[in-house]
């Protein structure tokens, strides 16, 4: 039977409400003034943009959260959807002092939304581009966080810039694929509005490559930056997989945050393959579009998975079921649609590979089937735009981490694409650093960022925060190895080291 | 963006915000760090013959979790050579030309006044103040506050220094004295260009009751110190708006005591002050405060229309009279939002036994505001006999929810008649004397 949407417009809208709800002003008052003001705060170097969050909380505490929005938007240009959507527990959060004397860290996520959410409430506008032009163009391929970090900061720095995005809209996966209780589709654009308020063109519906070749870029600009995000979702090849009601989990997701909620069919029982961030938010999203269950099926253990542990808590406070150990052997289905998944039990082996356990198959009623087992690496992509440009093993475009500069001097990236799938906040991170080893090339001049009022006279270099020397979350990352982790292990507790769509073998 | 530029008797800074002189301001490193922060002038620590100090020097008033809400010193002029001071102040000026930098001096003779007044100069300080004001120690030479609490010395030692004096000159003043403005007006007589208010209060913040011996402890004793942070705002505000009323000073006013941020700076402004220094806050939290009192005191400018702090500058000073002529027929009640109110009865009870006795406990069904947040059935809430209620504010200033009990004022319908009207009604028999309250 083909899907139907399940539940009215009022009861989705219910169901959807943002997952954090706005703090009120005394709230915000009362959170903002329990901060200690740290200098050099650990918040701040644990931000991959470098918010200079004690300034920014402060000047809510003082009632200038005017001047808090402008600390937060000249860090980190999506500021109000990074408030939102960033894992604050593993990032900020997890570093405040205040975790340290045995108190509940500063909610900085939801100070940050509401510093942005008041000026944007009230249509002021904080930030402005040089009225002296460089006279430097620079092409920006993707409209997703990373491209619009870099092309906001590149524009800050006077540089003229247009970015090329194949969706009918900008944002990214801000726009069409983070969780709707999570972010709204308006806040995304609202902050693509404010990328072009700063005089960045963005020219959507046009994918570099088919609609545009990379040699008229060249001709055009002096330099690209390559923001293109990952790419298609990766097939499981079992039988079955074709059939109308087996989804790409993205799609999905897609689908809900771009049509009115009370017009996306949902199945009754739902089966989400895959454990990663992607697949708990498809679940949560499918309950509560009305669905009777959802089940994520998982061929490693509970504590195998990527997911972050606040995802996980959430989706079993939402009544997500989880079917561990479990592997999805062929999709199975009556008159041409979705009937049920015919799965097999499986076991983690010595070389640490899941393998299906012998004759343990059984089936399980589903009508909808969405797979979440990562997304794939733009490799082909990369190889037609750019065929000079190295990748690393894993499909990433290489890149010197502190410039964004690729093998192709003229060719930046960041983001996704760059990191092999992170967060908004990195790319976005990525994206300015990128930005600032564009200004470097095309002026041969290094660009000081502001040096940010609680960093003033700290000890700079290279290991330093966002502010002096911007975004080193993952340089630091590569540096620091796991105790006790064995190769190729996992740790999700640290910072950043999540991959949205992973299952591993 | 609102003109925050100041002009204080001639001494030009590019905003108001000046590092007070104290350890903040104690060496050129800190003047350079200062205005690279956004400070608009430094009034460096006070030279003199150089003292020295003892260790263990501060003491402080916390709050609950809030650290240092008072703050206090028994640390003495600078201990560093006036050679130093005044090559640094050299090289700072020499920095920041646009910026104020301010030479905060205390010696005892007519000699070293002149001689200090002209190597200010020379160093190419923007201004000179007189550090009447220290209540530890250099007092008890002959000098800060012993200097400060008589104005007949103070006045002779300024004019000392105004004979020497070719730039602006500051008196800064201490609390410690009944009336401040007999000191603001000797400053006066003796020609001094400026005042500057509130140095530090004479205080002890605590005693440790496992050795009874007050904090700073120097070896087993302790001494009286000066006292300041945003505990002494309140004082402050009084004084300088004390002297900025007083029509025998007429002198430009520096706001000093507890400053901490943009609101506090902006009721300085309003109270009559031009330039604005900041001790404690800086010891707290550094120089990056400056940051979000320049912003936040533009933006506040800007929400009022105002183009510059003048505009800003002594707006309030005449809103304080005496008391004599406030109108007694001018009424206000308490109200109760019951959409906020959390239940805790506290206003009841300080209504109760704090004040007039005019809020009953009543339950919310009988009411009729039904449950608001946090509140329990059945469990009584406060109503506000508004007929006994007296409008002392009272239960507004315990309320721990923001705007949940207004003050709200009630046309009587009476015209004003303030204590002087009265009095003068009832002396020419006009109206009978009102009864005593019951
Ligand atoms: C389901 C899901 C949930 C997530 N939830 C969170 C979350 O809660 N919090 C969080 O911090 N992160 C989350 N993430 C991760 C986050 O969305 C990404 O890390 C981030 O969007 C990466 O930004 P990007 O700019 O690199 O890539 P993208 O956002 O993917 O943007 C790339 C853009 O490039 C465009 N593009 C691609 N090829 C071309 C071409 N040839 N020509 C023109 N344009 C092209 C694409 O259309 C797209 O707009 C989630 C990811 C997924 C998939
Ligand atoms: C430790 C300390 C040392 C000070 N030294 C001086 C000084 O040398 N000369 C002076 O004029 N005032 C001195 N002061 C007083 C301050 O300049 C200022 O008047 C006072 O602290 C009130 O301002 P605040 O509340 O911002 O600290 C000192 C204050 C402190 C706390
Ligand atoms: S670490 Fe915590 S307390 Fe310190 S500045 Fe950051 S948010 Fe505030
Ligand atoms: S603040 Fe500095 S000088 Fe003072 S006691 Fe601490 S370490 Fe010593
Ligand atoms: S003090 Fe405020 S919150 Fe508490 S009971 Fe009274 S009105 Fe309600």
């Amino acid at each position: 039977m083909p899907l139907q949407p399940l539940l009215p417009a009022a009861a989705l809208a219910a169901n959807m409400a943002d997952l954090h709800p706005p703090l009120r002003p005394q709230e915000a008052l009362v959170e903002a003034n329990r901060c200690l003001y740290c200098f050099d705060a650990p918040c701040i170097m644990a931000c991959p943009t470098g918010i200079d969050v004690p300034a920014f909380i402060k000047k809510i505490a003082s009632g200038n959260p005017i001047g808090a929005a402008k600390t937060i938007l000249t860090a980190n240009i999506l500021g109000a959807s990074c408030a939102r959507v960033c894992p604050t527990s593993v990032l900020c959060e997890g570093a405040c002092v205040l975790d340290d004397r045995d108190e509940q860290p500063i909610q900085i996520g939801r100070l940050q939304r509401y510093a942005t959410d008041y000026i944007e409430q009230r249509g002021l506008s904080v930030l402005s581009a040089p009225a002296k032009k460089t006279g430097k163009k620079v092409a920006v391929i993707g409209a997703g966080p990373a491209g619009l970090g870099c092309a906001a900061e590149l524009a800050r720095l006077g540089h003229g810039v247009t970015v090329f995005e194949k969706q009918p809209q900008a944002g990214g996966l801000n726009t069409y694929g983070i969780a709707y209780y999570k972010l709204k589709p308006e806040i995304s654009l609202a902050e693509v509005a404010l990328v072009q308020s700063l005089g960045v063109k963005i020219r959507c519906g046009v994918e570099v490559g088919r609609d545009l070749a990379v040699a008229r870029l060249e001709q055009e600009f002096a330099a690209i930056f390559v923001g293109i995000g990952l790419g298609d979702a990766q097939r499981l090849r079992i039988p079955g997989e074709d059939l109308p009601e087996v989804r790409d989990a993205l799609a999905f997701i897609e689908q809900l945050r771009t049509e009115p909620l009370d017009r996306v069919p949902v199945g009754r029982a739902v089966a989400v393959v895959g454990c990663g961030n992607t697949a708990i938010d498809a679940a949560t999203q499918a309950l509560r579009l009305g669905a009777d269950s959802a089940t994520i099926v998982y061929r490693r253990g509970e504590e195998d998975m990527s997911a972050y542990e606040f995802e996980y808590e959430l989706a079993k406070a939402d009544g997500v079921e989880f079917l561990f150990h479990t592997a999805p052997v062929e999709v199975l289905a009556t008159d041409g649609h979705v009937c049920g998944l015919r799965l097999s039990r499986t076991v983690v082996n010595a070389a640490g590979k899941a393998e299906q356990v012998p004759n343990s198959e059984f089936n399980q009623a589903f009508d909808l089937v969405l797979m979440a087992v990562g997304q794939e690496k733009q490799i082909a992509l990369l190889k037609q735009l750019f065929p000079a440009l190295a990748l690393d093993a894993r499909g990433a475009i290489q890149r010197d981490p502190l410039t964004g500069q690729t093998t192709m001097p003229h060719v930046f990236t960041g983001g996704d694409c760059a990191n092999g799938g992170r967060e908004v906040v990195n790319a976005v991170g990525e994206g300015k650093k990128a930005a600032h080893g564009l200004h470097a090339f095309l002026t041969q001049a290094t660009a000081r960022p502001p040096i940010q009022p609680s960093r003033l006279g700290a000890k700079t270099g290279a290991t330093g925060s966002g502010l002096l020397q911007p975004i080193r979350a993952h340089e630091l990352e590569a540096q620091v190895k796991i105790p006790g982790a064995s190769p190729g292990a996992f740790d999700k507790t640290a910072a950043n080291s999540s991959d949205h769509n992973a299952i591993r073998a | 963006m609102a003109d925050l530029s100041t002009n204080l008797a001639g001494i030009k800074s590019p905003n108001p915000f000046w590092v007070a002189s104290g350890p903040p301001a104690n060496t050129g490193y800190q003047a350079h760090r200062a205005f690279e922060a956004g400070w608009g002038g430094v009034v460096w620590k006070t030279i003199g013959t150089p003292i020295v100090n003892v260790s263990s020097r501060y003491s402080a008033l916390n709050s609950g979790p809030t650290r240092m809400i008072g703050f206090n010193n028994i640390e003495l002029i600078s201990d560093r050579s006036p050679e130093t001071n005044f090559r640094e102040i050299a090289e700072v000026k020499k920095r920041w030309p646009h910026h104020a930098v301010i030479a905060s001096l205390m010696v005892e003779t007519r000699e070293q006044w002149h001689e200090f007044v002209q190597r200010s100069a020379d160093a190419g300080a923007d201004g000179i103040e007189l550090n009447y004001g220290c209540p530890h120690g250099m007092c008890e030479r002959g000098m800060g506050s012993a200097v400060g609490q008589q104005p007949a010395v103070a006045e002779k030692i300024t004019s000392w220094v105004m004979e020497a004096a070719t730039i602006p000159v500051i008196v800064k003043l201490t609390p410690n004295i009944t009336d401040v403005t007999m000191a603001a007006r000797a400053a006066k007589r003796a020609g001094a260009n400026a005042i500057s208010l509130i140095n530090t209060i004479n205080s002890i913040t605590n005693v440790n009751l496992d050795t009874f011996v007050p904090e700073p402890t120097v070896a087993g004793r302790s001494s009286h110190g000066g006292y300041c942070g945003p505990a002494v705002k309140p004082i402050a505000l009084n004084m300088v708006q004390a002297c900025a009323a007083d029509p025998d000073v007429r002198l430009p006013i520096s706001g000093i005591g507890g400053i901490a941020n943009w609101r506090d700076a902006a009721e300085f402004l309003a109270l009559g002050s031009t330039s604005l220094q900041v001790c404690t806050a800086i010891m707290h939290y550094g120089f990056r405060i400056v940051e979000d009192m320049n912003e936040g005191l533009s933006a506040y400018l800007d929400s009022k229309g105002m183009k510059s702090i003048t505009e800003l500058i002594g707006r309030s000073v005449p809103t304080l009279q005496k008391w004599e002529t406030l109108d007694l027929h001018w009424q206000r009640v308490a109200r109760i939002d019951y959409d906020t109110c959390i239940g805790c009865n506290l206003c009841y009870i300080a209504c109760e036994d704090g004040a007039h006795q005019c809020i009953d406990l009543k339950s919310p069904e009988k009411l009729g505001v039904g449950l608001g947040p946090g509140r329990v059935p059945h469990k009584p809430v406060p109503k506000v006999r508004e007929e006994d209620c007296v409008g002392c504010n009272l239960c507004s200033l315990v309320c721990p929810v923001d705007e949940c009990i207004t003050m709200t004022e009630i046309p009587n319908g009476q015209s004003p008649m303030s204590w002087s009207n009265y009095q003068e009604k009832l002396a020419k028999g006009e109206m009978k004397a009102i009864p005593p309250h019951p």
